[in-house]
């Protein structure tokens, strides 16, 4: 089997895992909206040790979550770098050339590096304990207030829905492509990152077209099997929002609204 | 359970009839089909084969009405597939060649309710039929299994159980064999066997051995149908077989080398028991 990359759903039984995919939407949207509204330090670690907790609830072995932060280390590491370097506030900790450290770049370096870490957190706890179905069909009921103005929130969902189910898909056939491209002399780890990247080339057109070809089939066999838009569809799975659901939510909402105060 | 003949309107007791269909592709010369006609009975098991390009694929997309017949008529169940596509499609199902494309759904019970949630079944029932369907194909246990972890084997038994879900009377086989390997393909095989008495089956292949127990067999080359026999005599018609690049399977192979009737022998059991019959006999008689 593939490997579970970055923020793929992680199946184990869990109350996190238990709640309906809305409320976690939900929760997410305020997490991320409270986490731009908080500006201590202070409030984003209090939010953070509630997240900690969460994530232990959620029965994620800590080193896989963990994992999912692995991409955005060389972002944060960026944004540190940039405040130490270029923040003229505080007093001056270490000077040394032209370079000197301030007390308030590194403080400010600190609580954007935590905003960073939290944010892609919180999206990748949402990810590693929701189904992409469940996902899906919660995007697709959140969303379906606005199919009253057109938005085509079924579509949407089945999108998602589609991506998800290809995505370990088309990741097999590019490690089969590369393969095959390697057999015949192609090499992928050599030269600088330009010529890696163009030598990507040969294994990138055969996949898009690869990836053309399924859509095509897809769509033959959706319809064959009578799919016709979202209209008098129903689902199989069932969403319950329930009590905990919504203590969930208010919970959560409460967490960052200690963040934002204090 | 459905039964062959339920659901049928006009055209009588027809499950699939085409009439003069001819086809051609936007911007092909020569046409896919020409002058196609033949009917299916219900309960039949009716057989397709020819060489590639030969107008099988185009024929199993005329009958739901993915493609539309230039001229000519296909009714299904008495329903006109150009006009009434969603009522044919409930009544007629087509697994296709390579099940890895036609899987929309992270998970296999997903999938296999895709076919019922399109035609709003109600979520109760659903969940029986797609449970009933996953058990008809023995995959129980497999429910929540990513597609992406079954071998090929396995995925188009979950696109053959999403079929079934929906209860077609009518199932039409796209060479659902031919991306599998060997044991793939026997496992598939076994399971549309059980479907031979409960459905009218249509089943396009390249390999005659899959059709030596059907009721008959069609014959598309240059989209023109050459012949609808029955196995037997089709099996037994060397020049017809040569002409359409048709392969003698090696049961019937061998059954025409040791100078047996190849038509009458079908399985391997079969033409064990000749063989041992014309050898006990030879023994007796010497």
């Amino acid at each position: 089997m593939a490997s579970r990359s970055l923020g793929q759903f992680y199946p184990v039984a869990s109350p996190v895992h238990d709640l309906d995919p809305r409320a976690k939407i939900l929760a997410t949207a305020v997490f991320v909206v409270g986490l731009f509204l908080i500006d201590s330090t202070v409030g984003l670690l209090s939010v953070a040790a509630a997240l900690v907790a969460l994530v232990a609830v959620s029965r994620i072995p800590a080193g896989t979550f963990l994992l999912l932060l692995r991409p955005v280390l060389f972002i944060v590491a960026l944004t540190v770098l940039f405040q130490v370097l270029f923040s003229r506030e505080g007093v001056t900790l270490v000077e040394w050339g032209f370079f000197e450290v301030r007390s308030g770049g590194l403080s400010l370096g600190f609580f954007l590096a935590l905003r960073i870490l939290l944010l892609v957190s919180s999206a990748g706890l949402l990810t590693s304990t929701t189904a992409p179905v469940a996902l899906a069909d919660g995007i697709e009921d959140l969303l379906s207030p606005l199919k009253r103005v057109r938005f085509p929130a079924h579509e949407v969902a089945m999108m998602m829905t589609i991506a998800l189910r290809f995505i370990p898909t088309l990741g097999e056939e590019a490690e089969k492509i590369k393969g095959a491209q390697a057999a015949r002399g192609a090499d992928f780890s050599e030269g600088g990152p330009l010529r890696r990247a163009r030598s990507l080339v040969p294994v990138l057109v055969p996949l898009t077209v690869g990836a053309f070809r399924r859509a095509d089939e897809l769509a033959e066999a959706m319809e064959s099997r009578g799919y016709r838009g979202g209209e008098g569809r129903t689902r199989y799975r069932e969403l319950r929002f329930r009590k905990r659901d919504a203590l969930a939510l208010v919970l959560t909402a409460l967490v960052l609204l200690v963040g934002v105060l204090l | 359970m459905k039964h062959p003949g339920e659901g049928t309107r006009v055209g009588g007791s027809l499950a699939v009839s085409c009439y003069r269909v001819s086809f051609s592709y936007p911007g092909s010369e020569q046409p896919a089909l020409s002058d196609v006609s033949f009917e299916l009975r219900p309960g039949e098991y009716v057989g397709v084969v020819g060489p590639n390009g030969g107008g099988k694929s185009t024929l199993v997309r005329l009958l739901n009405g993915l493609l539309k017949p230039d001229s000519g008529r296909v009714l299904v169940s008495g329903r006109d597939p150009s006009t009434e596509p969603f009522e044919v499609r409930k009544h007629l199902g087509i697994l296709f060649q390579d099940p890895e494309n036609g899987l929309v759904a992270p998970f296999v019970e997903d999938d296999v309710a895709f076919g019922l949630e399109n035609l709003g079944v109600p979520r109760q029932e659903m969940r029986d039929r797609v449970a009933r369907a996953i058990r008809a194909v023995g995959l129980e246990g497999y429910e929540r299994r990513e597609p992406g972890t079954l071998s090929g084997g396995e995925k188009q038994r979950v696109a053959l159980a999403g079929l079934l879900a929906v209860e077609p009377e009518i199932l039409v086989l796209d060479e659902p064999t031919s991306m599998l390997d060997a044991s793939g393909r026997r496992e598939v095989l076994e399971y549309l066997e059980t479907l031979r008495a409960e459905k009218t089956v249509l089943h396009v292949t390249h390999h005659l051995e899959e059709l030596v127990r059907s009721d008959r067999i069609l014959v598309l080359n240059g989209g023109e149908l050459v012949a609808d026999k029955t196995p037997e005599r089709l099996l037994s018609d060397a020049d017809l077989l040569r002409e359409n690049r048709l392969v003698l399977p090696v049961v019937q192979r061998l059954a025409l080398e040791l100078g047996l009737p190849p038509a009458k022998l079908r399985t391997p059991e079969e033409l064990a028991e000749a063989i041992l019959a014309r050898t006990e006999s030879g023994t007796r008689a010497g």
